[in-house]
């Protein structure tokens, strides 16, 4: 196989987000707009100068990133569009980082946004794919959590997790939430008030469960040459994967295309699992949380629930994990649930959080994850961001 | 371990009738290969004719090697429950109105993975299971987790039961009474548990065999009921249309010969008038209130059965216009059930061979008995299938035809 070239020269920089709100009379272009406008405003860049653009959303139909060109007023010469929901950020990074390196693209705007009415996210689920609408949602209609409860169930039978494990990410990220001004949950929660919410799909409670929301995240890509110039605090990348429908004869997910790549993404950083000063993994149920601790090497497989009652995960303690509250605490817009941690890891980085920081910050490890198609989640990826000056 | 439905007592009229609902219907074109072979009660897979991989859910290629050679054969439902869930919250409406509702991811052991609706005596995971398709209430395939063996009160488990339409405590109207598949069906839907059974009977001054015997079981009402007579459907449907939850229409005339051996139209029209004109009048007067009380608690308006033929797919020359009636009727049978499918009510036709009655006694065995007739219903019925084709001759009908209708229509010229 072909060696990787590295990511070199590419910056990450200008991290926003469009605060999130539980149901908007808006539409997901809107989202996408209001992201572009802050990025520009935060950037000191003309629209113009925006060369390239990747977007992500469920719900620009009948439009694509195409149609946005025109509805945005743009003439990109590099257009993208990654439909890939949890893993669209990781994905969206890799490609519009090649873009700019390879000169395709100068600046890179790369944009989730999307909208949530009342009743939209059903319609979501119903048409989410022709397997989903085949052979999954006439099952109860249970969406996301029914198939996270299939999972959960088989992952606490075979490596003896608790509840009150997952309980402990929980309430540690909405800890992380408290001091983020963004996140859509405001009180603190206690182990005890997860153990005793209401049950949704068992073994899920309701404090397991994403809360669907609008919103936007977006960053802008460049290299490290034209941020310097616009004197943009801007984070490396220094490694990438992806990886889609990974151990397609596994009966039932146990892992991701993570264990299948990590030990590319480490060696191309140079860097490995101890050397992460925050975690940023996909979290809109915990126990992908553990899953993702195992396969991306910060534990052997089987032992997250150890590895869980060994850390605090809050920002300023052991392990810092998804350290603006996560997607279980800040809420699941869309498809920008997918940059949630990838905007917060850059911010922190950079020296710029919303909320706490997380001490002496130089490296994060940024995850991604997406489209339950039928039975699992198909798409994985992850990146190892560093800070500029590092 | 399901516990055996309770009689339900007699209905509050200040409670709000259950709406009808359905579960999500939408299915892609291919996908709806398993609603085709679960409608007969089979349980069938793609299989691919190149490879021979099982695969599911449904695609137009195969996973394996991308032939499109796919062909739905049935497979065997062993497998095991690897997981399983209770969902407490639905996004559809009909589904929020049925929670807790129990779900399995269940490993067949033919390969694939599947999503199961889960009996409620199937064990936790892991935990051997046979799975089937079944059509639920929108007469869409689903497949369902089953115990391994079969355990006490099992067609009683409240998710199976709303894909089933089983005749336990519930009423039943036999159109005609005075038939001996009409009596064997009264007989065995007493057997089944109904609750309540009215029998029409035309001509209420003849005295005809077994009528008696069957109006002495308890739960038998006797009805005078001409289904040629327009105002006498009308007020029967007027005095029990809504008490019926199942409707299984029996009446029929049956004449030999076809076209040449007969002069005159007075036959073919007395054929048309109860096989055609009177599965129309009862849907007209009965549908209606059938379909309002289609989700109305555990023993809800379900299910009409026509006693159709096989002669209905392919003309009997030797039966001709008795054949001729019964294709109409299977035709109207079809728009019968695509106007109760909103309801979520099933049409259930029934295709027999020749009868074992005087109007067939020119023909040879084999013929169908009434009581295995009487059987095959009850069947359809607990297994909610819609098409059943009882006893070896209309087995081979159906074989026959399927293989090539063409063909078929030489073999039963020259018979």
């Amino acid at each position: 196989m072909t060696a990787r070239a590295p990511y070199a020269g590419v910056a990450i920089a200008v991290p926003v987000t469009e605060p999130y709100v539980r149901y908007s009379i808006r539409s997901a272009h809107w989202f996408v707009a209001s992201v572009l406008a802050k990025l520009l405003q935060q950037s000191g860049l003309e629209k113009l100068a925006i060369d390239g653009l990747c977007v992500s959303s469920f719900l620009l139909a009948p439009d694509s990133a195409v149609g946005l060109t025109q509805n945005l007023g743009m003439s990109p010469r590099w257009l993208d569009h990654v439909p890939m929901g949890g893993a669209s950020a990781v994905v969206a990074l890799r490609r519009a980082a090649r873009a700019v390196q390879a000169g395709d693209a100068d600046v890179v705007a790369c944009i989730a946004g999307d909208t949530n009415h009342v009743d939209s996210f059903r319609a979501t689920l119903g048409n989410f794919s022709q397997f989903a609408r085949d052979a999954v949602y006439p099952y109860g209609a249970g969406g996301p959590n029914a198939s996270f409860a299939f999972l959960t169930d088989y992952y606490m039978r075979t490596t003896g997790a608790q509840r009150a494990d997952f309980g402990k990410l929980c309430v540690a990220q909405r800890d992380n939430a408290l001091s983020n001004p963004l996140a859509l949950f405001k009180q603190r929660l206690t182990l005890e008030q997860y153990l005793v919410a209401r049950p949704i799909a068992v073994p899920l409670h309701l404090y397991d469960c994403v809360m669907p929301c609008a919103g936007g995240e977006g960053v802008l890509v460049m290299s490290t040459d034209r941020a310097q110039s616009l004197r943009l605090p801007y984070v490396n990348l220094l490694g990438a994967i992806e990886r889609h429908n990974a151990y397609p004869e596994d009966p039932i997910q146990m892992r991701g295309g993570w264990a299948v790549d990590r030990d590319d993404l480490y060696a191309q950083a140079g860097l490995g699992p101890a050397d992460m000063d925050l975690l940023e993994l996909y979290d809109d149920y915990p126990v992908i949380n553990a899953m993702q601790l195992e396969d991306l090497g910060f534990c052997a497989k089987g032992e997250a629930p150890q590895f869980i009652r060994k850390n605090t995960f809050t920002t300023t303690g052991t392990m810092p994990l998804n350290t603006s509250g996560g997607q279980l605490s800040v809420g699941q817009a869309g498809a920008a649930g997918g940059y949630l941690g990838l905007v917060e890891a850059v911010r922190q980085l950079t020296g710029q959080p919303l909320g706490e920081a997380v001490p002496n910050a130089r490296h994060a490890l940024v995850s991604g994850f997406g489209m339950i198609n039928y039975d699992r989640g198909l798409c994985s990826g992850a990146l190892v961001l560093s800070r500029g000056d590092a | 371990m399901t516990s055996p439905l309770a009689r339900p007592g007699r209905k509050n009229p200040l409670m709000r009738t259950r709406l009808p609902l359905l579960p999500p219907a939408h299915r892609s074109r291919v996908a709806l290969g398993m609603t085709a072979a679960a409608a007969e009660g089979r349980f069938e897979l793609q299989r691919c004719a190149a490879c021979d991989a099982v695969q599911y859910p449904p695609r137009e290629t195969c996973h394996r090697c991308l032939s499109d050679r796919l062909h739905w054969q049935l497979v065997g439902g062993g497998g095991e429950l690897i997981s399983h869930t209770s969902v407490l919250h639905s996004h559809d409406p009909y589904f929020r109105e049925r929670v807790p509702w129990r779900l399995g991811l269940v490993k067949l052991d033919c390969g694939p993975v599947l999503v199961v609706h889960l009996h409620g005596d199937v064990a936790p995971a892991p935990q051997r299971l046979r799975v089937g398709a079944w059509l639920d209430r929108a007469g869409t395939a689903v497949l369902v987790g089953l115990p391994e063996k079969d355990v006490p009160n099992m067609a009683d488990d409240r998710q199976l039961r709303e894909l089933t339409c089983d005749p336990k405590f519930r009423k039943v109207l036999v159109t005609d009474g005075k038939t001996a598949v009409g009596q064997a069906l009264v007989s065995a839907l007493a057997q089944a548990g109904a609750d309540l059974i009215w029998v029409g009977h035309s001509e209420p001054w003849k005295h005809v065999a077994g009528l008696a015997a069957v109006a002495n079981l308890p739960q038998v009402t006797l009805l005078p009921l001409d289904v040629t007579n327009a105002r006498s459907v009308a007020e029967t449907a007027a005095e029990i249309g809504a008490k019926v939850d199942i409707l299984v229409n029996t009446a029929e005339f049956h004449r030999a010969q076809g076209i040449a051996s007969r002069h005159g139209t007075e036959v073919a029209r007395a054929e048309m008038d109860v096989n055609y004109f009177g599965l129309l009048r009862l849907a007209q007067e009965f549908g209606p209130a059938m379909r309002a009380r289609a989700a109305d608690g555990p023993t809800s308006a379900t299910a009409w059965v026509n006693l159709l033929s096989i002669f209905a797919l392919s003309n009997f020359p030797a039966h001709g216009t008795f054949s001729a009636s019964k294709a109409a009727a299977l035709s109207l049978a079809q728009c019968l059930r695509a106007e109760m499918q909103p309801a979520g009510l099933r049409v259930i036709n029934l295709f027999p061979g020749p009868i074992d009655d005087e109007w067939n006694q020119l023909l040879p065995p084999p013929k169908i008995a009434p009581a295995a007739i009487a059987k095959a219903v009850i069947a359809a019925l607990r297994d909610g299938v819609e098409d059943v084709y009882p006893g070896d001759v209309a087995e081979e009908w159906r074989a026959r035809f399927r293989d090539n209708p063409k063909v078929l229509e030489r073999e039963l010229a020259a018979s």
